[in-house]
């Protein structure tokens, strides 16, 4: 067991894709001499060349249809996307190519594509850099999306995605890259579609994943030393989604609270409480909860950046509301 | 193998004849079977620039790559998709060539590397460059040709792809369709600086501007192009001069044209040119030609033919393709 930061583990898992297969290369904006807006790629330039190592102009929509064409044509790119917000200038190469062409030509083409991108709030970086829209991303059939919320994930998850024939994009939040974790000696991992659960637990679930998944484990924590028993579910996979995993502990548990940092509009958060409505509405004995970030651009000042993000107390007393029974509420009210 | 030598013979002077001809009377047969509802969706013919995919594919070899638009029957004809599978995807069969999925304006076949039937306009260019990377990375010695109207030089992909070709310096060729129309809008009223191949120029690319009515013409260009590309010397664009005789798509009532400048063009249709140069110099007879259309005439035929009694994908398909499944290797 070694301890390792999110930087780290996403730094090993790329320099292991280049080393253990010649069709890798990274591309993308300052990705080699600069060494990565985020510093995961430092380096690399040095150790695999400017053939292996692609610095692209600012092109994000060249770029990103660059790397799915490559991938058509048997090369197994890495494109960096610099921040999430930028990834929007490339939502026709994304969304009208690399989703589409397998469907389109009856199954003719295959897109190999692992996309990479810095996204979520923190670091002050305001209204253009700072955004969660891994739920665009996920309502589009043909891609697939990840969010790895452990180190481990992010150390094992793009050699997963490298080897799925389909558009991949991966989510990184940039405030987990200096956190450390555990990453496991042994290769044992759970498979790149599954839904893990964290911490077992029998009185609430809690659902997230990437940049909320360890607020959800402080959360639940803090709940414990209060004696309840909490349960937290790490999607890692938005698309597809394993609902399956999701309904199983709920159906332990009878209670869910989703932690999503993007809006709670049309999201992420609202997908999955659809879903529990669907399929899980008799195991619940209570109303699906979610925290979500608040909805507005998300703004430069801390306090107020700070505001608008789900925090680990505002999931600890969510929680407290769901677990306490509704006559107590009742009588405290009265 | 194309070389460098372009085949001027009276045979293939005949069948760069036949295949303008092929393309023509294949868009001819597509109105009526759009009127009869056999095909539906968007319908957008290639008459008139005929010259322009037959010319340039006669330089391309197997091992070449092709991006075209959604105006791409012509190509994938040209490029040598059987008739039957592209009419089978007109009538939304299981046996067209992308399964019913795409219809006409995304016609696929990677077999013959024809990677679509694009109809988000300059989407197919940043694929071309990637296409073109991989080739270059993989040190495989093949062109990337990609086809695109002047409607795509006002979007940013084209400027970033002509960016990218030239400073990667990718095996390239960049076909700009200019038919002066984007949809309904005059060249005039979209671009500042209409010379379109001064726009690939500065970006350092090799760029030259030609007659897109001639097929010899465009396929002299098309040679010289893709022998410099093979040689090593980067990307090359040709802005080829063109018109289309019809609308934009089966739902256009041509507001934005008079009907002389249609005619004007029409007089100098790469079909009626060809053919007036092969009979005034006594290359071709008139039973040349009826037995050309009469062969054109029967291949469309047996085309519908398959293509109507062809079978429909069953609807338990439905979610097919939308992934590519995962193998165990």
């Amino acid at each position: 067991m070694t301890e390792v930061s999110f930087r780290e583990a996403f730094k090993t898992a790329i320099v292991e894709a280049l080393s253990d297969d010649p069709r890798v290369f990274l591309m993308g904006e300052d990705v080699g001499y600069y060494g990565g807006c985020y510093a995961v790629t430092k380096g690399l330039i040095d150790d695999f060349g400017p053939q292996r190592i692609i610095d692209t102009p600012l092109s994000e929509s060249g770029f990103v249809g660059a790397g799915i064409g490559a991938a058509i044509g048997g090369m197994r790119p890495i494109v960096e996307i610099m921040t999430v917000n930028f990834s929007l200038l490339a939502l026709d190469q994304i969304i009208n190519n690399a989703a589409t062409l397998s469907h389109m030509s009856g199954g003719q083409v295959s897109v190999p594509l692992v996309i990479r991108m810095a996204c979520g709030a923190g670091k002050q970086l305001a209204a253009q850099h700072s955004h969660s829209f891994e739920g665009f991303y996920a309502h589009v059939p043909g891609l697939k999306v990840l969010y790895p919320g452990t180190v481990a994930d992010a150390r094992y998850m793009l050699k997963m995605a490298l080897a799925d024939p389909n558009p991949v994009i991966i989510f990184e939040h940039v405030m987990l890259y200096n956190q450390t974790g555990t990453l496991p000696e042994s290769n044992n991992i759970a498979p790149m579609e599954k839904a893990v659960i964290r911490k077992t637990g029998k009185d609430l679930s809690i659902i997230s994943w990437g940049g909320c998944l360890y607020k959800a484990l402080q959360a639940a924590e803090l709940l414990e030393a209060q004696g309840y028993a909490i349960e937290v579910v790490d999607l890692r996979c938005l698309r597809p989604l394993d609902s399956q995993t999701l309904i199983d502990s709920v159906r332990r548990t009878h209670k869910a609270l989703i932690v999503d940092e993007s809006w709670k509009s049309v999201g992420m958060s609202a997908e999955i409480s659809a879903i529990l409505a669907e399929q899980a509405l008799w195991y619940l004995d209570a109303p699906v909860r979610r925290i979500c970030s608040v909805e507005v651009p998300i703004p430069y000042a801390g306090h107020l950046e700070q505001a608008c993000l789900p925090q680990s107390k505002q999931i600890v007393d969510i929680a407290l509301e769901m677990l306490t029974a509704p006559e107590q509420v009742l009588k405290e009210e009265l | 193998m194309s070389d460098n030598k372009l085949h001027i013979s009276r045979s293939h002077l005949h069948y760069l004849l036949k295949q303008m001809l092929r393309i023509r009377r294949f868009e001819e047969r597509c109105v009526s079977l759009y009127s009869e509802e056999k095909i539906r969706g968007f319908l957008h013919l290639y008459n008139g620039e005929e010259a322009v995919a037959v010319g340039v594919m006669q330089a391309l070899t197997p091992q070449d790559t092709i991006l075209a638009t959604y105006r791409e029957h012509g190509h994938a004809l040209a490029r040598g998709i059987a008739m039957n599978s592209i009419m089978a995807e007109m009538f939304a069969k299981q046996s067209g060539c992308s399964k019913g999925r795409g219809g006409s304006m995304h016609l696929f076949d990677s077999k013959l590397r024809f990677y679509g039937g694009n109809a988000i306009v300059a989407g197919a260019l940043p694929l071309a460059i990637g296409m073109a990377l991989a080739d270059k990375i993989q040190q495989r010695n093949a062109v990337t040709c990609c086809f695109f109207g002047e409607g795509a030089v006002a979007e940013g992909e084209f400027h970033e792809s002509l960016n990218l070709a030239k400073l990667w310096q990718l095996p390239i060729l960049f076909i700009c369709e200019n038919n002066l129309y984007a949809m309904g809008t005059a060249l005039a009223l979209e671009e500042s600086n209409q010379n379109i191949h001064v726009k690939a120029a500065s970006y350092g690319l090799t760029s030259e501007v030609i007659d897109g009515m001639q097929v010899v013409n465009v396929e002299a260009a098309a040679q010289r192009a893709c022998a410099a590309i093979r040689n090593s010397q980067g990307p090359h664009f040709i802005e080829c001069q063109t018109y289309r005789f019809r609308g934009h798509s089966m739902f256009d009532s041509q507001l934005y044209r008079n009907r002389n400048e249609v005619e004007e063009w029409q007089a100098k249709g790469p079909i009626v040119q060809l053919t007036q140069w092969l009979e005034e110099t006594h290359q071709i007879e008139a039973q040349d030609l009826q037995n050309m259309e009469h062969a054109v005439e029967q291949e469309i035929d047996a085309a519908v033919d398959y293509a109507e009694n062809a079978a429909i994908e069953p609807v338990e398909d439905l979610l097919k393709h939308v992934y590519t499944e995962v193998s165990d290797d």
